[in-house]
């Protein structure tokens, strides 16, 4: 059945999954339903911690089974320990056909590939994967389907009850004996730990991690000791290098200053742009000299915003610094300076929830004015791809990308037009993730594309005689393929491995096995 | 031409490709490593074959590894280590058996 | 005269001819030339890749109204007829004489372009000549270099090996260049071509590169070699005619455009009388800031 981006989602995929195809952006706004609920086991006797003394103990003690639904976050990136440590043990005791249900998973999860062949882990279900895992979905290797749900939709598919998470475990950078958890302190400080509140809320199980068991209590706790079942401690839970790296330099990438100032120069002349305003941007070298070069603008012209959001990186938290905006509203922090700015009283911490669901009564994404993002690739209908490479495999993450871009006023998408070879502005994505309609404005190193829904933005650019390459995305698109050559459409294997949910559950996309290449002449 | 000895040309940077040609069996072996070759890779193949056909070869074994290089770069590439492999560094046939 | 002889060129951006990466679109970044690079960039043992490189570029890639120079090897290596020939054939705008010392240089490579257009059936005439100049006794010589050739658009300083010829080094300061700058636009102006200064090397002084444009802009340069694309908009931003000068020239052209007309001699702009040498600036002003996208008239 052919869904609202033109994307022929197969009936047997419909069956399987019980779910629809994709309508549009606005196709459960109203929509009423029952919250799903956890079982909880009471603590009543006060006599003692909740400390056990191995992953192993808690595996045991949460009566891990086979078939359960595993909850992970992805707080500690390429730094994490704490999937591998956990499947490391279901394996070990022989626990078959799990379901991994995490926030992202990435390149620090490799490991789990020979789960994957061996049938411990039976289903995948996260933002997207990285590295070996994705090769390993791509090649068939999964026994069940591969779902990709962004941020929002990790939370609406825990909220819904469509996902029951047997047992969550929580990566806590600190913890005291009775499970309060908080993402700042310890060695593995990662700030905040957004992605997992939906885990303490709606998992039947919740098990915190440590490495840094503080005096109770660990105060205000960012995961509290009521929604924790055990802690257990361990040596390390992640690599503090890869969690929160230094902050990034400012790149010196003439191409990339050159987007981002065609980024800037579009976002100030548009009429969002005035005191009030809210943004959010990825962290891409472009995105993050788009928020420099912005902060300058906002000084030169008395601008104050009224809050960002992130996915923060240290030129976000300067602003914060510099007292140009009000707020920090907080789901993640990837550098060191980010981690150090959540004790700003003006910064805040919100649940994944709070950021980004579609199913809950509004979220912050939908007070968004601006949210600049990147892309793997755009099409000439302006629906993106974030998960799936030009050459077919799984290589990357929806995030927050459909999320914010269906929140947002004004969503930029910066890409290079070339990857390489590749064209990044093509005739139809490999496969889509964000849609359309959700995207306003595409910004290349060749020219900008207004996506055509926004006559409202090129009256905007035509009246001011805003000075930047405009074009229209055909063009963009010709130009690419006129360097490039057109590329031949990617060949793959019949078998669906993996679906593209949208935030609202509904099914965007599917993703289909690799198939080797062969050339057609011999 | 005739692949006198191996030789190399290119180099694994990425928007080059790295074309190493050695004397053939009589016919054209070819072998191509790719990062785009699942959008390209017929393409490249053309590209190489009509190099090879412009230059009059007709027995080498060449390997390619590309990095994304555009037609043009892999053009060059080939003809590099052909020439190379030939000896040939002066009094080039500019328009004519290298073709635009 | 080939009219691309007087064309705008404010920046000329070096590129390794042997870099894909480089030389695939520098044109995204709008300098008004890109200089080729076949000389010191380009390794000794891949002098020969890098005209295949170079050969295939110039004749596939759409360089979207940038001119290509070519920067041959110099005159004492075994490279550069060959390079020539490259560079002619794959359709060049330019041909970029490194550590030219005399006309006779000048003179070498022009009969050699001349022969390659004739073997390429390219039109005579059409590729033309600029001369860097490396050294004090090519510093001494400006004038009769830039006399050499009908093909000769322009004369280029080259700092490094010039200082080191004067026994001093670059200092940031541009006291060392100070002599061979002022000798070589002189001598550039005195018989009509033009003039580009030095590379700028420290690209994490920005403020260093603008104070040196803003220097050679005022001593008459038509232009600057520039070695990163981040130097670009700086270079084209302290050539850019202000407002004033813009209108001012407007106001002289017209002026003078009718009154000539009306067959007089005198002239005035704004109550003062002005001469009719501002005649050739004031038109240079108004192209200038055509080529800078700042002119809305109707000149």
């Amino acid at each position: 059945m052919i869904n609202a981006v033109g994307r022929d989602i197969p009936e047997e995929i419909l069956e399987m999954t019980g779910k629809e195809v994709f309508h549009g952006n606005n196709y459960f706004d109203g929509y009423v339903f029952q919250k799903a609920s956890p079982s909880t086991k009471c603590v009543i006797n006060s006599n003692g911690s909740k400390v056990i003394e191995s992953i192993h103990e808690a595996l045991v003690k949460c009566e891990i089974r086979d078939g359960m639904t595993l909850g992970f976050h992805h707080h500690f990136r390429d730094g994490d320990y704490i999937v591998n440590m956990v499947m490391k043990e279901v394996h070990e005791m022989g626990i078959k056909d799990i379901t991994i249900c995490a926030s992202s998973l990435g390149k620090a999860h490799d490991p789990l590939v020979k789960y994957i062949e061996d049938g411990t882990i039976t289903n995948i279900q996260s933002s997207g994967v990285r590295g070996k895992i994705g090769e390993a979905i791509s090649n068939g290797k999964l026994k069940g389907l591969a779902i990709m749900r962004s941020h929002g939709g990790r939370v609406r598919a825990i909220e819904t009850g469509e996902v029951h998470l047997d047992i969550s475990f929580i990566g806590a950078p600190t913890c005291d004996d009775y499970g309060n958890c908080r993402g700042i302190g310890g060695k593995s400080n990662c700030g905040v730990l957004s992605y997992s509140m939906v885990d303490g809320d709606y998992a039947d199980k919740v098990v915190a991690i440590t490495d840094c068991l503080v005096p109770f209590p660990n105060f205000p706790a960012h995961i509290s000791m009521t929604k924790v079942d055990y802690v257990v401690v361990v040596d390390e839970i992640g690599d503090p290098e890869k969690i929160a790296t230094g902050a990034a330099k400012p790149t010196k990438d003439m191409r990339k200053l050159m987007m981002a100032d065609y980024c800037t120069q579009f976002v100030v002349n548009t009429p969002y742009f005035k005191n009030g305003f809210s943004y959010q941007t990825g962290v891409g070298g472009a995105s993050i000299a788009s928020t420099i070069s912005l902060a300058k603008i906002m000084k030169e012209r008395g601008i104050r915003m009224r809050f960002g959001i992130g996915g923060l990186t240290k030129p976000m938290c300067d602003l914060l610094i510099n007292d140009q905006v009000d707020a920090l509203l907080d789901t993640q922090d990837f550098d060191l300076a980010a981690v150090e700015s959540v004790k700003d009283l003006r910064h805040f911490r919100i649940s994944a929830g709070q950021y980004a669901s579609p199913f809950n009564k509004g979220a912050v994404v939908n007070k968004l004015d601006f949210v600049i993002l990147a892309t793997l690739e755009v099409d000439v209908h302006f629906n993106c791809n974030v998960v799936v490479g030009s050459d077919g495999m799984i290589t990357g993450a929806q995030g927050g990308h459909p999320d914010t871009a269906a929140g947002a006023k004004c969503t930029i998408v910066i890409t290079p037009l070339l990857q390489g070879r590749t064209p990044a502005v093509c005739s139809e994505v490999t496969t889509v993730t964000t849609p359309g309609e959700s995207v306003d404005v595409v910004i290349t190193d060749y020219g900008i594309a207004i996506n055509p829904r926004r006559q409202d933005l090129i009256a905007c650019m035509k009246e001011k005689e805003v000075a930047l390459p405009f074009k229209t995305i055909e063009e963009l698109r010709d130009m690419a393929y006129s360097i490039a050559g057109k590329p031949q459409k990617v060949e793959f294997g019949e078998r669906i491995v993996g679906i593209i949910e949208s935030r609202d559950g509904t099914i965007m996309d599917v993703v289909r096995q690799i198939k080797p290449f062969e050339f057609s002449e011999k | 031409m005739e692949i006198v000895k191996p030789a190399i040309a290119g180099t694994l940077e990425s928007s080059d490709c790295q074309v190493t040609v050695e004397p053939g069996d009589g016919e054209i072996d070819f072998t191509l490593k790719s990062s785009v070759i699942n959008q390209y890779g017929n393409q490249i193949r053309k590209v190489v074959f009509e190099t090879l056909e412009s230059l009059g070869v007709g027995s080498v074994k060449i390997s390619i590894v590309d990095k994304g290089a555009l037609d043009c770069t892999i053009k060059a590439r080939v003809e590099g280590a052909v020439f190379r492999s030939a000896g040939q560094m002066e009094h080039l046939p500019w328009g004519g058996a290298i073709r635009p | 005269m080939n009219p691309d002889k007087k064309r705008l060129r404010r920046t000329m951006m070096f590129l390794n001819a042997q870099k894909p990466a480089l030389i695939k679109d520098p044109y995204i970044y709008r300098p008004d030339s890109l200089m080729l690079d076949l000389e010191d960039a380009v390794a000794e043992n891949q002098k020969d890749a890098a005209r295949f490189s170079l050969y295939h570029a110039l004749k596939n890639i759409d360089y979207r109204g940038c001119e290509r120079v070519v920067r041959i090897n110099g005159l004492e290596t075994p490279f550069w007829q060959e390079d020539i020939r490259c560079a002619v054939a794959g359709g060049c705008d330019a041909i970029r004489l490194p550590k030219t010392e005399s006309a006779a240089d000048v003179k070498r490579v022009e009969s050699a372009v001349e022969e390659a257009e004739k073997e390429f059936s390219i039109p005579e005439g059409k590729v033309l000549i600029m001369a860097a100049i490396e050294s004090a006794r090519g510093v001494m010589r400006a004038m009769e270099i830039c006399e050499a050739s009908e093909r000769l658009f322009g004369i280029a300083l080259s700092g490094g090996d010039y200082t080191k010829d004067l026994h001093t080094h670059i200092t940031g300061t541009g006291i060392e260049l100070m002599g061979a700058r002022q000798n070589m636009v002189i001598a550039a102006r005195a018989t009509g071509v033009q003039c580009f200064d030095t590379v700028y090397t420290d690209l994490d002084n920005m403020e260093g590169f603008r104070q040196d444009v803003e220097t050679i802009h005022l001593m008459g340069f038509d232009g600057k070699s520039i070695v990163n694309p981040r130097q670009i908009n700086i270079v084209h931003e302290i050539f850019t005619p202000s407002e004033k000068e813009i209108i001012f020239s407007e106001k002289v052209v017209r002026e003078i455009d009718r009154k000539r007309a009306e067959g007089i001699g005198v002239f005035t702009v704004d109550g003062k009388m002005i001469d009719i040498a501002f005649y050739d600036g004031a038109k240079r002003t108004i192209e200038l800031a055509k080529a800078s996208g700042v002119y809305k008239g109707d000149l």
